[in-house]
């Protein structure tokens, strides 16, 4: 079970109280009338789902009821960190790729583990 | 309670811990034993020289006890109480021995000597590995009536009981510093390190009491004193300290992210009568800082032909039996080892005076120590040799020696034998953890290596053997200051991994790497020359490791096999995942205190008691208990229902509305944030009216309705429906956080603040009427769709005019603790007008009459609101709402959608079933083409006839037109209809 | 209108009362409350108006006149009055721009008391509530088991637990399970 820090609550606490909101900084565009199709599309239903680090928003529901925004990496789940909503996307502080980078080495995946028997 | 002298004639007097004059009794299929208290049901019966305790899965082999811990494979039992509390597969070297216990073997018929299922056995060169998948492919129709079945019969091991489990089961919560996994040397060590610097620490340990390797190890001496004494010291002397919790019993079964472990406490499995107030067994769930592994080791059997015989155990097991539980596995025993630990078993054996027929090692030059103290103590030993089999149908009763690589066999005499192939590090929490391992080449073994959490191994399961280094390194772990010394007496060297002498690829041999699935060496080489190269698809097609042991003995073994057959080396064949949890799990600890009442909460109104004590029937809606219709005696549902019906549209009713989502939207931009969130127009709303309002999504579908009314400018009052609340919440919050965060508005639920009694029918204001203080109700000062503040019985409270059922309607809201008081007196002023209370099943007929949808059941996700037919709900004016763009999308705008229609069946009496399909021609040839199907289906008791809403394919062009409703008994004809069943102009509600 | 008495409030756990030897288990006395928002710029004039100061550090409380505001979210307070009114009055008299809400009724509370009161608690709530990370005052939205409360710690050994009323059948429930195994 993951530990989140909600910025608001300044504090760790178990995944329990959060819930995940989908991919971050998506803007819903100011005129979304007007918009196509195609645009439409790539603003409501297409995601990149990428594998490794994502940026991600998560609501602390049943906390201080905030939503927010997370860097995390998909595979090995460490949280490189979380900032307030309406923040832009922020860089990711070099000692904590390092360490998100090693610790994808230790994650098990489909490739390590049965990729060769392919 | 009976004497000591027969808790077992294999009791050696002045060995072992247990206290001579401390008796439990307990019956093994059926007979009666005495053990002593602390025995395991192990140790127990091999103190009466029971050995032969079940039946293997596959061939039905006769099997005894191979371990003393909880990596057993073998000796797999029923255990019971009474009916209710007995479990299958426990393992008897883990459950203590209980006064009353009963225990049973498994997997055996007519009898555990006699077991007709042997005959597999006979068969086994037919069922190799793979034998199943291969077997059962043909022919296909025979699966499911014949190969189905029978596999299922003869599958699974033990009985599950059908009783409802009597126990309960605990759950805490618990947060600390350091969390260490195992209480042997290594892990008292780093919890003494640790604590001393003031750290919360948990320490944890499977076995009933701390000791680790001690249990069975007599040769440790630390700081002086006994091993196992010291440990059971300094186990009181933690247990003294504030900061230090020492939990026995207790298994950390699973290490999950972020620090994050479950633990298991077992309370009462090893008492005779436990206290009524205990719980079964406890389920801790940890978050630690750092975790401290000191997980040990386990040793492995050898794999040799026709090694699994009862008798044939591991000589760490035969130790602990001895040295722990003064019990000799038997009275002239043999050893097979690749490894010097061994020769300690019988060492510790020969000075209890049991004969040790010899010690056979594969190896030709064992350590000189071992050596040395085998010749003082008259020991044979018989190296470069190996076991290549050995004889005894229920329990072995000889070993064949032959030299390595020679010929000559001969056979010896003997009644146990003790095996050794070196030890396995314990590394499953650390795998686990995500941490990687490394192959240690020199010692065949994984060890850990790149972390992966705040962890780190200590001991035996980090490879740490020397008993000095050992403790610098728990010291060291603890991050604390030195506080113990202790040495080794000898130096532990050897092992082997894969299959011994006379094992090999050319021996027709059963030699069994996993006992409890009946695995041979010849099984893993067979799925190798079927093409499984990776060790993920050699498990699966032989099922090595796949048991409830998880292959603590078996994995290694396997591995090794595999890479002989592979020729290549054993990091390059890969190592197989573990997995939580590391041993099994009861399902009464996973699910805790969620069962019976507090399986989930039931939430009930604040009108349910008196609801109850009216007759009520209750429906569950989401979490809640809505009253459902309040039948009269001696009327069915559907009587009640009808006359509930009735007496709503000629007289009144009286409804509990209290589940409906309330949220209040309160700011200046209350309007301008709510004209975003819904698809209507609300800035023209005056303070004192409301209005129905459709939330869509930003894709254009139908999210949720409601009524939403405006107490002020600045301050509404939204309903949602009953099970969309929570989301239509987080909804709103989510817009308003992150999209449009410049508005000045803030929501907060009130659906519990107010309790809701809806008014309905014709006499609905001379019912309230009395109860309401300053607002005029008239027709004329409060009409359809008006809300304001006001007083009811004295409370202050909020009164809606509006109207789910098509009659004139109020909704009466007062603060939820008023509710049941209030209810009450309407409902006696409401009766004594004629007026009936009514349940959902009527409010949903009702509703239905008028064509009032209810988002959920008429919808799906995919409707619109023009689909729906309430497109008069969407603003042409707004120049942005949620949903404006998708709902222009080409889909959405199409001809041909499917849109909600009534439909009359031919014969009025006919009730469709909801989910029908309709189709335009039940001729058709199959698969048909479907227009729709049913939403909403009642029988009307006002219109004396049934009634339907649908979803169908350009259904309002279908207008009269006939469509067919295929059951599987017969067709029924529908017209198609308006929505609208009843008082289409809608009089009735301006009232 | 006709003549009726104004009924009397009926708290959603009347007559409950549970615990062990080192819990004790009671619905708290009936109380008002106001869910409160507002921006930063706002909080000293409704702290005013009030008469309690409104916590701006996350998972702390105040306590005066009667009053108890507990910090849940950057704009969001728990304001609990223990002579059941006047909450609403005193925040519009602020003049400033906020939402209060009544939510009195909505609410329903439990105290927790006892030597066994964290260990009770921690049967459900995945926070950790020793003494050095949830002191005295500490309060903080949750979960307990399957439905969210609000927590305050009241004193070292003492807890109140705020829940929706419909859940407090629930919460009382596991409740009584938690001190029960914090006995043992």
């Amino acid at each position: 079970m993951l530990l989140i820090h909600c910025p608001y609550c300044e504090e760790d606490r178990s995944e329990l109280e959060f819930r995940w909101a989908g991919e971050a900084h998506i803007a819903r565009p100011e005129n979304i009338a007007a918009i196509s199709d195609e645009e439409f599309a790539e603003f409501f239903f297409l995601r990149n789902n990428e594998k490794g680090l994502t940026y991600e928003r998560w609501r602390h529901i049943h906390g201080c009821g905030r939503f927010f925004n997370a860097a995390r990496d998909t595979v090995s789940d460490r949280f490189l960190m979380t900032y307030k909503a309406g923040l832009p996307k922020q860089p990711i502080p070099v000692a904590s790729k390092a360490a998100a980078i090693a610790e994808e080495k230790t994650v098990e995946t489909w490739e390590a583990t049965e990729g060769d028997a392919r | 309670m009976s004497s000591s002298s027969n808790s077992g004639e294999f009791r050696i007097k002045g060995a072992g811990r247990h206290t001579p004059a401390r008796t439990a009794r307990f019956t093994f299929d059926g007979k009666s034993y005495t053990a002593l208290e602390g025995d395991t049901v192990a140790s127990a019966l091999l103190a009466h020289g029971v050995h032969l305790l079940g039946r293997s899965f596959k061939y039905h082999r006769p099997r005894g006890i191979l371990t003393s811990g909880p990596e057993e494979p073998n000796a797999l039992l029923d255990v019971s109480r009474d009916a209710a509390r007995r479990q299958p597969n426990v393992r008897a070297t883990v459950q203590e021995v209980f006064d009353g216990a009963k225990i049973a073997s498994q997997n055996r018929w007519p009898s555990l000597k006699y077991d007709i299922g042997a005959f597999n056995d006979m068969l086994s060169p037919f069922f190799a590995a793979g034998f199943y998948y291969k077997t059962f492919m043909w022919p296909r129709e025979a699966w499911h009536k014949l190969y189905e079945p029978i596999i299922r019969r003869a599958a699974g091991l033990g009985e599950a009981p059908k009783e409802a489990d009597p126990d309960h089961y605990a759950s805490r919560y618990v947060h600390c510093d350091v969390l260490i996994a195992g209480a042997g040397v290594a892990g008292l060590t780093a919890a003494l390190s640790a604590a001393a610097t003031g750290k919360k620490v948990i320490l944890v340990d499977e076995q009933p009491e701390v000791g680790g390797a001690l249990h069975f190890d007599s040769s440790t001496v630390i700081d002086g004193q006994n091993g196992f004494d010291w440990a059971q010291a300094m186990a009181a002397k933690l247990k003294a300290m504030p900061n230090v919790t020492v939990l026995t019993r207790t298994t950390v079964f699973g290490y999950y992210n972020h620090g994050f472990l479950a633990l298991v406490e077992r309370v009462t499995d090893h008492v005779a009568l436990p206290g009524r107030d205990l719980p079964r067994e406890r389920l801790w769930q940890v978050r630690a800082k750092k975790v401290v592994l000191a997980t040990g080791s386990i040793e492995r059997h050898m794999v040799f032909a026709n090694n699994d015989r009862p008798g044939i155990m591991l000589a760490s097991a035969a130790r602990s039996f001895l040295n722990h539980h003064g019990v000799a596995v038997g009275r002239n025993v043999g050893v097979y080892t690749a490894h010097d630990s061994a020769y300690e078993a019988a060492f510790d054996l020969k000075r209890a005076g049991v004969s040790i027929a010899a010690i056979v090692d594969s190896r030709s030059h064992p350590g000189d120590g071992v050596l040395a103290e085998a010749r003082a103590l008259g020991i044979d030993v018989l190296t470069g040799h190996a076991v290549t089999d050995t004889s005894g149908r229920l329990r072995i009763n000889s070993i064949t020696v032959t030299r390595n690589g020679g010929a000559n066999a001969r056979k010896i005499k003997v009644d146990a034998l003790l095996i050794s192939a070196g030890w396995t590090p314990s590394v499953h929490l650390f795998s686990q953890s995500r941490g990687k391992l490394r192959f240690d080449e020199a010692n065949q073994r994984f060890l850990p290596d790149i972390y992966a959490q705040n962890c780190i191994s200590v001991g035996a399961c980090n490879g740490t053997d020397d008993l000095a280094d050992l403790i610098d390194e728990a010291i060291a772990a603890g991050g604390g200051a030195a506080v113990v010394s202790g040495e080794n007496r000898f130096e532990w060297t050897g092992g082997m991994i894969g299959a011994a002498e006379g094992a090999g690829p050319e021996d027709a041999v059963k030699a069994f790497v996993d006992f409890q699935h009946d695995v041979t060496a010849k099984d893993i080489r067979l799925a190798v020359r079927e093409g499984m190269h990776s060790i993920e698809h050699i498990k699966r097609f032989t099922t090595n490791g796949m048991a409830s042991d998880q292959g603590k003995l078996s994995n290694m073994h396997g591995l090794a096999i595999a890479s002989e057959m592979l020729d290549r080396p054993i990091p390059q064949v890969g190592l197989t995942t573990f997995r939580a949890p590391y041993t099994p799990v009861t399902y009464g600890t996973l699910i805790a205190h969620s069962r019976g009442d507090l399986f989930d909460p039931a939430r009930k109104t604040p009108m349910h008691a008196p609801e109850a004590a009216e007759g009520a029937e209750f429906e569950d809606v989401g979490n809640w208990k809505r009253a459902w219709y309040f039948p009269k005696r001696g009327e069915d549902m559907h009587a009640a229902v009808n006359r509930e019906c009735r007496t709503v549209r000629e007289v009144g009713g009286v409804f509990d509305a209290s589940t409906l989502g309330k949220i209040e939207v309160v700011g200046p931009d209350a309007a301008k944030f709510l004209n975003l969130l819904y698809t209507n127009t609300w800035d023209t709303l005056k303070p004192g009216k409301s209005r129905y309002g459709i939330m869509t999504r930003e894709d254009g579908f139908i999210y949720d309705d409601g009524v939403v009314g405006r107490l002020a400018e600045d301050r509404f009052h939204v309903t949602t429906t009953t099970g969309g609340a929570p989301r239509v919440l987080q909804h709103m919050e989510d817009y308003l956080q992150t999209e449009f965060p410049h508005l000045n508005v803030w929501l907060t639920s009130t659906t519990e603040q107010w309790a809701v009694i809806a008014v309905q029918g014709p006499k609905a204001r001379e019912i309230i009427a009395p109860f309401i203080d300053g607002l005029d109700i008239s027709n004329e000062a409060f009409p359809h769709m008006s809300v304001a503040e006001c007083t009811i019985m004295g409370v202050p409270g909020r009164l809606f005019r509006m109207s789910f059922t098509g009659e004139l309607g109020f909704e009466v809201n007062v603060p939820a603790d008023f509710g049941a008081a209030v209810w009450k007196a309407i409902w006696e002023r409401a009766q004594s007008m004629g007026a009936c209370l009514y349940g959902t099943e009527t409010m949903h007929v009702l509703r239905a009459e008028k064509g009032y949808i209810i988002v959920g059941q008429d919808t799906d996700g995919t409707v619109t609101p023009d689909d729906s037919g309430y497109g008069w709900a969407v603003s042409k004016k707004k120049t942005d709402f949620v949903g404006i763009r998708g709902l222009k999308r080409p889909d959405l705008v199409r001809e041909g959608r499917k849109q909600l229609v009534g439909l009359f069946t031919k014969d009025p009496k006919d009730v469709l079933e909801e989910g029908a399909q309709i189709v335009a021609d039940p001729n058709q040839p199959k698969p048909m083409t479907m227009l729709g199907h049913v939403t909403s289906s009642y029988w009307s008791e006002t219109l004396g006839r049934s009634i339907a809403i649908a979803l169908v394919a350009g259904g309002r062009a279908k207008m009269g037109s006939t469509l067919y409703v295929p059951m599987a008994d017969r067709t029924i004809s529908v017209e198609v209809t308006d929505m609208v069943f009843f008082d289409k102009e809608g009089g009735r509600i301006n009232g | 209108m006709a003549d009726f008495a104004m009924p009397q409030r009926v708290l959603p756990m009347t007559g409950f009362h549970g615990g062990s030897s080192v819990v004790r288990l009671e619905p708290a006395a009936p109380a008002g409350r106001i869910s409160l928002r507002a921006k930063a710029e706002d909080v000293s004039a409704l702290s005013g108006s009030l008469g309690v100061d409104l916590p701006t550090r996350p998972k702390t409380s105040a306590s005066a006149n009667g009053r108890t505001a507990l910090w849940l979210g950057p704009d969001e307070w728990l304001v609990i009055d223990e002579s059941e009114s006047g909450l609403m009055t005193a925040a519009a008299n602020s003049g400033v721009l906020h939402s209060a809400t009544d939510v009195s009724h909505r609410n329903t509370a439990i105290l927790i008391s006892g030597p066994g009161a964290e260990a009770a608690i921690n049967t459900g709530c995945p926070q950790d509530l020793s003494l050095s990370v949830f002191p005295v005052g500490a309060c903080s939205r949750t979960l307990f088991g399957k439905v969210e409360v609000v927590l305050m710690r009241t004193g070292e050994e003492a807890f109140r637990m705020e829940v929706w009323r419909s859940f407090s059948d629930y919460a009382f429930g596991l409740l009584s399970e938690g001190a029960k195994d914090a006995a043992l």
